[in-house]
């Protein structure tokens, strides 16, 4: 617990001593996965293993949509029309699937590890 | 009709498996039926305000918010349970003697009741912010909401039934054993809750994101009926992460200690009595 709370705190200093430079934020690529008519686009995104990735979620429907999946341990609300930080990784090679909760018919993708 | 039905069942069984739980372990306390109504009540309440700033809440905490809301309710409903039972592991024995030599109903004494309503209204506040958010989400689709708001409506009632087919099922357990049943079945739900617990800030990234210890779920899924109504009563997770495993076992030991140290505390005092 104090040795996170430590790396956040360090984290966030190193982040503010390098505002200019988004090397600071090395390892969190940014992966854009848009919901659009109850889909998620792209339906298979790849990423790299072990390493962490920033999962920018844009809802562009008008109806909220809950980002869920198991094997990722992941669950968050997206509301309708606004968008989304998911954090995911450091992963080992495989394939992760999520679904959109409430729309489960048709919202379905997965991650890509290799 | 059935997809709407069944999403919102589900959602609805967590909270009203928790209620009937903390109703039957209530069972015998004085005014406990409002103290719980009133609980269900301030949850329904907080759902709505939940549900209408979700998008707030969401970009709150640059991004966590929702995380740390999730988080914080289920750590707040742990505390309430554990609190719930080691009052109840001191009173257990006077409340079932009078319960079934009078029938009588006994007060509180220095429980405070909203215990019992905040554990509830945490229950109900979770999980019904996300039922009026797919609601509102069903209203806001236009064409097939009125078949699907039916499925909502369908799936409401069947939780409810459940769950009170659960309330009865553990109020008909002999006086004698009720409340050692529903001491365990609360300090497992409990740790459990403190296990999900963890995978919110795992999310919000202030436990590191790890690798599950292990993977059952070929053996049982948490998406199965029977896997999930596992996971709301025992805390049952397929890929348990080593930070779940530790909040659960923290809480269950804290819990069963602090009822055995309870127990034992209050024994001589109850022999006194009886000489």
């Amino acid at each position: 617990m104090f040795s996170s709370l430590f790396s956040r705190v360090r984290f966030v200093l190193f982040a503010a001593l390098a505002v200019s430079a988004s090397s600071a934020f090395a390892g969190d690529d940014v992966y854009e996965l848009i919901i659009k008519d109850h889909k998620f686009s792209p339906a298979t995104i790849t990423i790299p293993a072990d390493t962490k990735v920033k999962l920018l979620v844009k809802n562009q429907d008008v109806t909220p949509e809950e980002f869920e999946s198991y094997e990722l341990n992941r669950e968050k609300i997206i509301p309708g029309n606004s968008q989304a930080i998911i954090f995911i990784g450091p992963l080992s090679a495989g394939e992760y699937p999520f679904f959109g909760e409430f729309n489960q018919a048709t919202a379905q993708g997965k991650i890509l590890v290799k | 009709m059935s997809a709407s039905a069944i999403i919102v069942f589900r959602e609805v069984l967590e909270a009203a498996l928790i209620i009937s739980i903390v109703a039957a372990a209530s069972k015998g306390i004085l005014g406990y039926r409002r103290y719980i109504s009133l609980g269900v009540g301030a949850g329904l309440v907080g759902a709505v305000i939940v549900a209408s700033f979700a998008s707030g809440i969401s970009s709150a905490f640059s991004g966590m918010g929702q995380e740390l809301l999730n988080a914080g309710i289920l750590f707040s409903a742990v505390l309430m349970l554990a609190w719930h039972n080691v009052w109840m592991a001191k009173h257990a024995r006077e409340l079932s003697a009078r319960l079934s030599a009078l029938g009588n109903k006994v007060s509180s004494g220095e429980l405070p009741l909203y215990v019992i309503t905040i554990a509830v209204a945490m229950a109900v506040l979770r999980e019904g912010s996300e039922v009026a958010l797919f609601l509102y989400g069903i209203a806001a689709a236009g064409s097939a909401a009125l078949d699907m708001l039916w499925g909502g409506l369908l799936g409401l009632a069947a939780g409810i039934i459940v769950s009170l087919l659960l309330y009865r099922g553990l109020i008909a357990i002999p006086t004698k054993w009720l409340f050692s049943v529903t001491s365990w079945v609360i300090l497992l739900l409990a740790a459990g809750l403190a296990a999900s617990a963890t995978g919110y800030l795992a999310q919000a990234g202030i436990v590191p994101s790890q690798a599950p210890l292990w993977n059952t779920s070929d053996w049982l899924s948490e998406q199965s009926w029977f896997g999930q109504i596992l996971h709301i009563l025992i805390g049952y997770q397929a890929r348990p992460t080593p930070a779940a495993l530790v909040a659960y076992l923290l809480v269950l030991i804290t819990i069963a200690s602090l009822m055995v140290w309870v127990k034992r505390s209050n024994t001589p005092n109850s022999k006194e009595l009886t000489a």
